[in-house]
């Protein structure tokens, strides 16, 4: 019996969590730059370092973005990897598919690739992973024409929307997460697709509040759902959650940020400072048969989510906190095109619109894209006497 | 060349099930009757079952095929992925869930992941397909998830709680509002530069950018820059604008841990994660430092927060000493920022537990 070429890798065929190991030694039973991929990443695990080069210009005709270029450090040892690139698939929104869709798009892929994906990418594409250069055209090609998906952003363009599950499986939504996503999707395809900016732009959709998405974290532009009005309340659903054992006082009452919410125990109420609550989650989240959000819904807009280069990581900061979302939303729109106006105008190379924001400040930004100054926008104001007039 | 371009993808109410459509936007209420078993029941009364799956999220597509194979069977063609990378099967016959269920572990893919079970570990490509990462993605996972199944498929934590691995520092996954996050870290300045092929692929002023830190400087001497060492804190920016600046490093790039961060609203404000391990060894193919360390801070976590207390909300709650002495991990003065918002981070209160 021959030794195994890749004893490492090997190792992480066994355990109880599925393989990727598996996945890459099926795709290599047909294809060679899958047995290759094998081979690389096992040198990878032998010597701790990647393999593969800066990328090259790679893509299709018409489009600035949507293919990433990888070539491998080792093209002698491996020559089925020495291009071997990556294809961003534009998903539907909230991740749904038929199954016939999802075989469309296997039966291209294996035609033209390695026949390896990702289900799905960080920003929420689906990730073809290895096209030598001369495949991806007729790939794109045929994704298009038979299957009539396209590609998601790469490079400094607007990056591909994504969205939660939203109306279509969840009783939290405020907004149609997934009709704003799809919305601005087919609206902004140039922006998707050509590279406009000085670095990225991400947009994400969230139902409510528990932001699925991480819209805070991730996006330049958030759009979080929420309400306004008093949340809904079932008395006999809180008294049936009381029945089977939740401790009520401890376990909502108390854990409640603002102290929105009083259990009167002997009359098996639960009454709500509406007023009081800042629409946090939390009690709905515990008892979902029971609480709802309100009906007056919308979302609450957020600018600046984004990682942690170059100037450190930073979570959204509230622009709108109430902000209707109606077909064909006009209104958010008008406003994302009024500060990609200014972040092309003003941003240096590579810098995302939070920090522009922070090198310029709020208040510029404020004045460029026509907002007023509200106190939801801060946590705080500002504790120096150093003020521009 | 395509018929035509930007068609943008398939609308999505293509591709939603009969019942979703039906009741889109009028759900009631829902339950979790099990691990990974959802019950979403809508104001008409109709009922949603949904199973989610745990995947490796490469997949070949023979294996995709096997899904849509499982979804064909028991759903009427329709299944979703959740931003997490499980597959949830979408179903509206109660008889079918168990056979599903069945088939779906027999295909190798736990069932769970919902609830205050572990999910999904979110990560980036690592070396399976990138040039950046200072550790693999797929590998450490793979590890990790392998010691942690338990977690997966059994609802045994206080709160629900999001494992994510990012590779490198730029994020591509973003890790940096997570209960436990890890991300691969150079620890040694790209001073290997490539003064011959520096003109040819890179650009001066790009690269004097790129640093968070101006430790790059212009080297008339070579026609290329030099890095200021005791500035650069190896971020590696000036590598993905300049490739003569290579900066991965076999024995000294490794593993960072943070803890405490967050996404949702809920009690507490979203926050980001902070730092909990500064370094743990490269150590493929099973990374044991890390798998360990992730296990440790999970199990001390579990052990101590109340219900409903996400890992960052029972830190602030016991106060960052006593997080360290209960998770045995040592303070250096690693722990001590330095970057942009550091002084914000230093301790203005005399309340501290004795």
């Amino acid at each position: 019996m021959s030794k195994s070429e890749t004893p490492k890798l090997d190792e992480l065929e066994k355990g109880r969590w599925p393989s990727f190991v598996k996945e890459i030694k099926r795709a290599g039973k047909r294809n060679a730059g899958a047995r290759d991929l094998l081979g690389q990443l096992e040198l990878s695990y032998q010597d701790k370092i990647p393999h593969w080069k800066h990328g090259g210009v790679v893509g299709v005709k018409g489009y600035g973005g949507g293919v990433i270029g990888r070539y491998s450090d080792s093209p002698d040892r491996f020559p089925n990897v020495a291009a071997f690139h990556t294809i961003r698939v534009n998903m539907p929104s909230g991740w749904f598919y038929t199954t016939e869709s999802l075989r469309k798009i296997c039966d291209i892929w294996e035609k033209h690739g390695s026949g390896l994906t990702n289900f799905h990418g960080s920003t929420g594409d689906i990730i073809l992973l290895g096209a030598r250069t001369e495949s991806i055209q007729p790939c794109f090609d045929e994704l298009v024409d038979e299957a009539g998906f396209d590609l998601g952003g790469s490079s400094s363009v607007l990056r591909t929307p994504s969205a939660c599950v939203g109306p279509a499986r969840c009783e939290y939504a405020c907004v149609d997460s997934l009709d704003i996503c799809n919305d601005f999707t087919q609206t902004f395809q140039n922006y998707i697709h050509r590279p406009h900016w000085a670095y990225k732009f991400k947009i994400k959709i969230s139902g409510c509040p528990n932001d699925c998405v991480a819209s805070i974290a991730r996006a330049d532009l958030a759009v979080i759902g929420t309400w306004r009005d008093a949340l809904r309340i079932d008395q006999a659903g809180v008294r049936a959650y009381v029945d089977r054992g939740m401790d009520i006082e401890k376990e909502i009452v108390r854990q409640c940020p603002t102290e929105a919410l009083e259990w009167d125990a002997k009359g098996g109420t639960l009454s709500l400072k509406a007023e009081e609550c800042v629409k946090c989650m939390h009690c709905i989240n515990r008892m979902p048969k029971a609480l709802r959000p309100g009906k007056d819904k919308a979302a609450t807009i957020l600018i600046g989510g984004k990682g942690p280069m170059v100037r450190g990581a930073r979570l959204g900061w509230v622009l709108i906190p109430f902000m209707k979302m109606e077909p064909p939303y006009t209104e958010i729109k008008a406003l994302l095109e009024n500060i990609w106006d200014w972040w092309d105008e003003h941003a240096h190379t590579r810098e995302r619109v939070a920090e522009l924001i922070e090198r310029l400040g709020l208040r510029a930004f404020l004045k460029a894209v026509g907002l007023p100054a509200i106190p939801e926008m801060v946590l705080e104001p500002r504790s120096n006497a150093f003020i521009y007039f | 060349m395509a018929k035509k371009t930007d068609i943008g993808p398939p609308d999505f109410r293509k591709m939603l099930p009969p019942v979703i459509k039906s009741n889109y936007g009028t759900w009631k209420y829902h339950e979790i009757l099990k691990p990974g078993l959802l019950k979403h029941v809508g104001e008409s009364g109709d009922v949603l079952y949904t199973v989610r799956a745990g995947s490796p999220r490469l997949l070949d597509v023979d294996t995709v095929r096997d899904i849509c194979a499982i979804a064909d069977k028991y759903c009427d063609g329709y299944l979703r992925f959740t931003s997490r990378y499980n597959i949830e099967f979408l179903l509206t016959d109660e008889r079918k869930i168990e056979p599903l269920i069945k088939d779906v572990q027999e295909l190798g893919f736990p069932v769970g992941g919902t609830g205050t079970c572990l999910t999904n570990i979110t990560h980036t490509q690592g070396w399976i397909h990138c040039h950046t990462p200072a550790t693999d993605g797929s590998g450490v996972v793979k590890a990790i998830m392998d010691e942690l199944y338990d977690y997966f498929v059994t609802p045994k934590l206080p709160a629900k709680i999001r494992i994510s691995l990012a590779c490198c520092g730029n994020m591509c996954g973003p890790i940096y509002c997570s209960d436990i996050a890890l991300v691969g870290i150079h620890t040694k300045p790209p001073t290997r530069i490539d003064d011959k092929n520096f003109s040819k692929w890179c650009e001066v002023p790009t690269t004097l950018a790129s640093c968070p830190t101006g430790a790059i400087k212009r080297n008339p001497e070579t026609n290329s820059v030099r890095i200021q060492e005791e500035k650069c804190m190896y971020c590696g920016n000036c590598y993905t604008v300049c490739p003569a600046l290579p900066i991965a490093d076999a024995e000294h790039d490794g593993v960072a841990i943070f803890v405490g961060g967050k996404v949702s609203n809920s009690r507490t404000r979203p926050r980001l994660s902070k730092l909990a391990v500064p370094w743990l060894p490269n150590n493929p193919p099973r990374w044991p430092e890390v798998v360990g360390a992730v296990k440790n801070i999970l199990e001390v976590y579990a052990e101590h927060a109340r219900k409903g207390e996400r890992v960052g909300d029972w830190i602030e709650r016991v106060t960052w000493p006593t997080f360290f002495k209960l998770t045995g991990i040592p303070f250096t003065d690693q722990h001590i920022d330095d970057f942009t918002n550091a002084i914000l981070t230093y301790r203005t209160t005399t309340q501290i537990k004795s």
